[in-house]
């Protein structure tokens, strides 16, 4: 685990080099932050701001001198003259095909952050299809349970995010767990129970780390289903909650006038992005059915 | 619970019953005040490791985990019902659902898969005992590979128990080919000394390695054991004295010594046999390696799928106990030390060592991203040596004799004997122990003649994560550094001997399919990367040919499980399947390489 680096502590620096060129950090800083502070952009899947790292997706991976396998940047802390290659071939290789089997198993039409890479490394998720054998996919129906969100595990890419965000990192709920095994291993509650059984507090954590859209709002999946889930034309409004006094921020997403969805700022400083089911899903009452 | 939720569903009086006897009574449980339910969040981490005891508990008693059972355990131990039902679906032991065990059934008849026992005509043994009523589970490797095919029973409200390993099977069924030969070092008490008896062990010499060593001082042993040049003999062969030395140097916090008995590489069974036939020699070694690190926690994880080797071992703990060699003065020594047994629950990842830890404590047996290693972040987070049976053991030969002693068997590079798990198509299939440096033409010789009629077409060495080799090899001398040189490894020991009237693409498609069954599923270039590969060993077995768009693949997958996966696991997934195809074993591929 990484161990964030609090400036008023950390007063050693390590200097590495990352593509030929030093670098400085605090002690502490992961590999993935060095790298973003001298400029350089790395692709990440089950890496965020407001969980601890994971180290899972193996995207982040990065060439260090000495190492015979390669390290995931984003939970490998800099070491002072650590050598590190950010875009090897090795590197190169091994992000283009993490994220082509993840495009071979998956419904990754979601994921808009992760096409840009799969452009970037030439990823080609249907080459693993056989002509009379097709790759075999994760095929799931998507669960809908409730009217406030739905699970849909065809798009899940097993980054432990919502599972982190469930439990330890944020909302100490323990609703879901990773269960089953290899290819077999899906998201899920004890005995795969609905939701509404679960432990689930319906506070939406999940929903906001979530990077493919497996995990989304009843609102947004039900405008998709309809066509008429339009990103562009939305517009985000910065509020704080109105339910008590904590002061959560909120991002009010809008489309047509009516709040579609609900987030909140990974790096603001009360909520880390982690809101409660009001704030989540308390809006019904702006615009209840029979204001429409 | 306060902080817990957990669903209606309740346990009957048999699952109450069978969990109380591995938890014991249920005052963990704090049902009151905001305050009180804080402590029971820090009882939830003390307790945790409980949780695969629980769990075989409830298996044991009911032939699969109930809601309710699950339930219980989790109210006891405060683990998250989510969680506990994600650990309770990692193992291959554990059913979820009722349906598979209908109540009638006594128990549930493991057949192995792999591959010795795949070319011991396994499917005609399933075929019959499903003929005659029995509900068969087709299991990876059993390690009885000496015996194949293997046969296991999960045993549903009693023991579990191999067929093999039957009273009335004579004890000379379980001989070692070379039992009885004085030039042993390891196996030297192999069907000689009556392993269920500490007298006999004593009076065999045992224990005197350990009074030699409280004799000399930790800091003299962990020299003594550097200084033989030993090294693991799971497969990563790192040298022992330095792991030892490095826990010893850690000061402050709980210490611990794993043996790591999961022994489930397919083709390897020398643990079994160390366990089952001389127990008390893993009981001391450990008990030496508590003091030699100043640990005074040690750990036995062993396989599930091994009663024999986990009764003896049992066993041993408890006469040992009895007769002080272990406890607060363990063996006289002034150093506090005893040795808890957990079962594994059928799952090859849990033998990775940090695999091995997050299963002991009660999680899912995932492994964990290495820095920060075991000997500083192990077993609970804390500073931790974890060796096999076979590595402990002859810890007890160099504390007794000197490095220089030892050093006189084998190699400079690779010092001592090495214990070999023959198999496959040889009429002496078995355990062996040789000076390293002995070839593998040697070995296959002591193993007897090739049964069939075909020629040896190819040996495997170090199991499914370790590669074959052909015919030319035979010259080869069994070494760390002869191996490698040779692009080959020793592994975890296995020699399994095909001969060309075998098909091996059925081989290979079984190797591939053991690892995208085995893969835990936490990392993407294994998780995918290992059923990508089955796939293409599915067409090559269907098609007899692979399209030169799929060989190109081949390689492309290999390269990015063994670079970017997070342990050993997916970085030797590709391994056998590769040196199949160098080889030309794969009809389809006529022996040039895809790489």
């Amino acid at each position: 685990m990484t161990v964030a680096p609090d400036a008023a502590v950390a007063e050693v620096t390590v200097t590495l080099t990352i593509n030929g060129r030093a670098v400085s950090v605090p002690e502490g800083t992961s590999i993935h932050k060095a790298c973003e502070s001298a400029g350089i952009e790395t692709p990440t899947l089950c890496w965020a701001e407001n969980l601890t790292p994971v180290n899972v997706c193996r995207v982040c991976v990065v060439e260090v001198e000495g190492s015979r396998a390669l390290v995931p940047s984003c939970a490998r802390a800099a070491e002072d003259e650590m050598v590190v290659q950010t875009d090897s071939p090795r590197v190169r290789h091994s992000r283009k095909m993490v994220l082509e089997f993840l495009g071979s198993s998956v419904d990754l039409s979601q994921a808009t952050e992760l096409a840009a890479w799969m452009r970037h490394y030439g990823a080609d998720p249907d080459r693993y299809d056989q002509p009379d054998l097709p790759a075999e996919r994760i095929s799931e129906e998507p669960k809908i349970q409730d009217d406030l969100y739905i699970r849909d595990y065809d798009k899940c890419v097993l980054c432990y995010k919502c599972v982190e965000a469930c439990g330890d990192d944020a909302q100490h709920t323990y609703a879901i767990a990773v269960s089953g095994r290899g290819f077999d291993a899906r998201i899920s509650t004890e005995f795969d129970t609905v939701l509404p059984d679960s432990a689930c507090v319906y506070c939406g954590n999940c929903i906001g780390v979530c990077p493919t859209g497996a995990i989304q709002f009843k609102t947004e999946f039900d405008m998709r289903a309809a066509e008429v889930w339009r990103p562009d034309e939305q517009e985000v409004t910065t509020t704080v909650c109105s339910f008590c006094g904590v002061g959560c921020n909120l991002e009010l997403h809008t489309q047509d006038d009516r709040i579609v969805k609900v987030t909140s700022p990974a790096d603001h400083s009360v909520t880390h992005g982690h809101l409660c089911i009001k704030g989540r899903f308390g809006w019904q009452y702006v615009q209840p059915p029979t204001r429409k | 619970m306060a902080d817990l939720f957990i669903g209606d569903d309740i346990a009957d009086d048999v699952e109450i019953a069978a969990v109380a006897t591995v938890i014991g009574s249920p005052t963990a449980i704090v049902h009151e005040t905001e305050r009180l339910v804080y402590g029971g969040t820090h009882r939830r981490h003390d307790h945790r490791h409980l949780l695969l005891p629980a769990l075989h508990a409830l298996q044991s008693a009911k032939g699969w985990i109930s809601p309710g059972g699950l339930n219980h355990v989790c109210e006891l131990l405060q683990v998250p019902p989510a969680e506990a039902y994600g650990v309770a679906t990692f193992y291959d032991m554990f059913r979820l659902d009722e349906s598979d065990h209908p109540s009638e059934v006594a128990h549930v008849t493991h057949v192995c898969v792999d591959a010795a026992c795949q070319i011991a005509a396994n499917e005609e043994l399933i075929a019959e005992l499903e003929a005659n009523g029995e509900q068969v589970h087709r299991s990876p490797c059993l390690g009885q590979c000496e015996r194949a095919p293997a046969l296991f029973r999960q045993g549903i409200g009693r023991p579990d128990s191999v067929p093999a390993d039957a009273v009335e099977v004579a004890e000379a069924a379980r001989r070692i080919p070379q039992q009885g030969d004085p030039s042993l070092r390891l196996l030297r008490n192999v069907g000689v000394v009556d392993p269920t008896s500490l007298d006999a062990y004593r009076a065999n010499g045992g224990y005197r390695a350990l009074a030699e060593a409280i004799e000399m001082g930790p800091a003299a042993v962990c020299a003594e054991v550097a200084d033989s040049g030993l090294s693991g003999r799971g497969g990563a062969a790192f040298p022992t004295g330095v792991k030892w030395r490095a826990v010893a140097a850690e000061q402050g916090r709980p210490k611990h010594v794993v043996a790591n008995c999961d022994e489930s590489e397919p083709g390897t069974f020398k643990d079994r046999i160390v366990m089952e036939q001389d127990p008390f020699a893993v009981v001391e070694s450990l008990t030496l390696a508590g003091f030699a690190t100043g640990a005074e926690n040690g750990w036995i994880y062993i396989r599930g799928e091994y009663p024999l080797a986990t009764a003896r071992l049992e066993n041993a703990v408890g006469q040992a106990r009895e007769a002080g060699l272990l406890g607060a003065d363990a063996a006289g020594s002034g150093h506090r030390f005893d040795i808890e047994i957990r079962r594994g629950a059928g799952a090859y990842i849990c033998g990775e060592e940090t695999a091995l830890f997050a299963s002991l404590e009660g999680f899912r047996g995932e492994p964990r991203s290495k820095p920060p290693f075991p000997t500083t972040h192990g077993l609970f987070r804390e500073p931790t040596a974890v060796n096999n049976p076979e590595t402990l053991i002859n810890t007890l030969d160099i504390v007794l004799h000197g490095a220089q002693d030892y050093r006189s068997r084998g190699t400079e590079r690779s010092p001592g004997t090495k214990l070999l798990c023959v198999s496959g198509r040889v009429s002496e299939p078995g355990l062996y122990e040789v000076p390293f440096g002995t070839t593998l033409g040697q070995v296959l010789d002591l193993a007897g003649p090739l049964t069939g009629s075909g020629a040896l077409a190819a040996v495997l060495m170090g199991g499914a994560a370790g590669s074959f080799v052909g015919p030319d090899a035979l010259d080869m001398p069994l070494t760390l550094e002869d191996t490698r040189e040779r692009g080959t490894t020793l592994g975890s020991g296995v020699v399994m001997a095909f001969t060309d009237e075998i098909d091996m693409t059925d081989v290979l498609v079984r190797i591939a399919e053991f690892f995208r069954n085995e893969s835990c599923g936490q990392c993407v270039p294994c998780r995918v990367g290992t059923v990508r590969q089955h796939e293409t060993m599915v067409q090559i077995q269907a098609k007899g040919s692979l399209s030169p768009q799929r060989r190109s693949l081949v390689g492309d997958i290999a390269e990015v499980m063994v670079d970017a996966s997070i342990c050993g696991l997916g970085h030797t997934a590709a391994s056998a399947v590769n040196s199949a195809m160098d080889l030309g074993l794969l009809s389809a591929t006529n022996g040039d390489s895809p790489r």
